[in-house]
């Protein structure tokens, strides 16, 4: 089993050996779906999908990092979420909960990897245990440098956009009370992901081919991928795939300019 | 935790669709090797029964086999794009690539009509755009003055409203004066919306939504704390319509991006990406599209079950 492991790691290098000869991705956004359906097709429960959810993006960040992706978003929880049944969002926050206080820890994976975590989102919508566990695991992984894991958590692009032309007018009107023009560089400025570049790849699992309110902004020149495995089946094909097909995207972008 | 399993292909699907079964036309659909053609099954089209109509007085055109009109879309939007690269496989001009592409929408417009489509807003020409050699720029803005000259009685005879987004402050006034002429004679149509985006960029637009409710804000008219999703979308140049938000998005040509068009407005659309070429889309390829968004479950972020 050990022998088969290091075949499978050495591949693996191989492929991104390969992929390394073109343009690497700086940024790579998962919209992580499929999780609930994931569970059903297997008799799971909804919280093993969600789980089973949880490995899947412990298992992408590693690839990422080791493709030398700087910068990984992850869609973890919407706004619109909170629409769901009272038992699913209840697990949903629980796990978050668990696992963001366990990534404080110095032996976490994400400090072993030097994973830096921020949260995008309108956070005062969290409870008071879950918000308490991000600002900790913000504070805690502060110096770490290889990666910039941003999870977005009761996030929606457009009440992103709402706070942020809150905030521009806010702090505009307090520095000259005559001012009172909102330019595009204000409100990017003050957007939760203005700590990230645009991302160059978003990839949504599950089959489905839509944004639901996720990176509206940034996803202006991204290349969208889609892929029918479900968020728990997602795997290092998957990612190769997708930045082979940015790659593609890259050098038609150049013919056409 | 790493997986042994290998990757479900992205394979395209090219059966007829089911009721009930997913079709996995989705955003990225062939392999790197492959460029051939999409084709799929011709649909055949029964004629128009003259005895039969719609609620805005129209001929109701009996419809593809596969699509069904309750689960039509009120509001598709279509990212034309192709034109250059359909002219250079042809060894022509960029001009004869739009003109292709002016007919590619001519007939669209008329299956929307037929098929009880409300709104159909197209990217004409985007704010980066404007890069483009001057000589294709002059072209492609005398091309839309001639379309709207040739088609303005066409579009008022067959009912169609159109409407012009974007930044006018950069087009010729002759193409304004004709923009707000054709405006203003088809405002009372009802049959179909026809929205063309001109000198338009997603950004801007909820850039100049934030700057009007900035300013009303300032003027007292309402509270910074009242501002919210709402109040920026009756701002946003897509409030010439009641169904702003589209259903479904065709981007041709194979790009898989959305490339700053409408950008807030797409926040829960059906991505569609077709491999033709504009010029080569036609009532066969929208036939697929739409077959492709009937089959599609949306839940805006809830459950079904």
């Amino acid at each position: 089993m050990e022998f088969l492991y290091k075949v499978v790691r050495f591949l693996i290098k191989c492929m991104f050996c390969v992929v390394s000869v073109g343009p690497i991705p700086s940024h790579i956004a998962f919209i992580m779906d499929g999780n609930r359906r994931f569970a059903k097709q297997r008799n799971m429960k909804v919280g093993a999908g969600h789980e089973a959810g949880y490995f899947a993006l412990m298992s992408m960040l590693i690839h990422c990092s080791e493709l030398g992706v700087k910068y990984v978003t992850a869609y973890a929880f919407s706004i619109d979420n909170f629409k769901r049944r009272t038992e699913e969002v209840e697990c949903l926050v629980d796990l978050m909960t668990e696992k963001f206080e366990s990534w404080c820890r110095e032996d976490s994976i994400v400090n072993m990897f030097g994973i830096r975590v921020h949260f995008s989102g309108n956070l005062q919508l969290l409870s008071e245990p879950l918000r308490d566990a991000a600002k900790k695991l913000t504070a805690a992984t502060v110096g770490n440098s290889r990666v910039f894991l941003t999870l977005c958590v009761a996030y929606t692009s457009t009440n992103e956009i709402v706070r942020a032309v809150e905030k521009s007018c806010e702090e505009k009107w307090a520095e000259d009370q005559e001012s009172s023009v909102i330019n595009l560089s204000d409100i990017e400025k003050r957007m939760y992901m203005v700590i990230a570049p645009d991302p160059d790849i978003i990839i949504r699992t599950s089959g489905e081919n839509r944004l639901s309110n996720f990176l509206l902004w940034q996803s202006a020149g991204s290349c969208l991928v889609s892929t029918s495995a479900m968020w728990p089946e997602i795997s290092f094909w998957h990612l190769i795939w997708a930045v082979l097909n940015f790659q593609r995207y890259q050098s038609l972008l150049k013919k056409k300019l | 935790m790493l997986s042994l399993r290998f990757a479900i292909p992205f394979t395209p699907t090219k059966t007829k669709p089911k009721p009930g079964l997913v079709v996995q036309s989705g955003w990225n659909q062939t392999d790197l090797l492959s460029s051939l053609p999409r084709r799929c099954e011709s649909y055949k089209l029964q004629a128009a029964t003259a005895d039969l109509t719609d609620g805005r007085g129209a001929s109701v055109v009996e419809l593809p086999e596969g699509l069904s009109r309750e689960l039509m879309p009120k509001h598709v939007a279509v990212i034309m794009d192709g034109n250059g690269r359909w002219a250079r496989q042809k060894g022509l001009p960029a001009s004869a690539g739009h003109e292709a592409g002016v007919k590619s929408l001519r007939e669209m417009v008329e299956l929307c009509g037929e098929w009880g489509i409300q709104v159909l807003t197209v990217f004409a020409f985007s704010t980066e755009n404007w890069i483009r050699p001057k000589v294709e720029v002059d072209f492609l803005l005398s091309l839309f003055e001639r379309a709207l000259k040739t088609e303005m009685d066409s579009f008022r005879k067959s009912g169609i409203r159109i409407s012009v987004i974007g930044d006018s402050s950069k087009l010729p006034a002759s193409l304004l004066g004709l923009i707000n002429e054709v405006e203003e004679t088809t405002k009372n149509n009802t049959r179909l919306q026809l929205i063309v985006a001109v000198s338009y960029s997603g950004k801007y637009d909820v850039v100049q939504a934030c700057r009007s409710i900035a300013e009303r804000a300032k003027e007292g008219q309402i509270q910074l704390e009242d501002i919210n999703e709402s109040l920026i979308e009756q701002e946003l140049e897509t409030n010439c319509t009641d169904y702003p938000y589209p259903d479904l998005l065709i981007r041709t040509s194979g790009e898989l991006r959305v490339s700053n068009f409408l950008l807030w407005q797409l926040a829960y659309t059906e991505l569609f990406f077709a491999q033709e070429l504009w010029p080569d889309f036609g009532k066969e390829e929208f036939v697929e599209a739409l077959s492709s968004y009937q089959q599609r479950q949306r839940r805006y972020g809830g459950r079904h079950s």
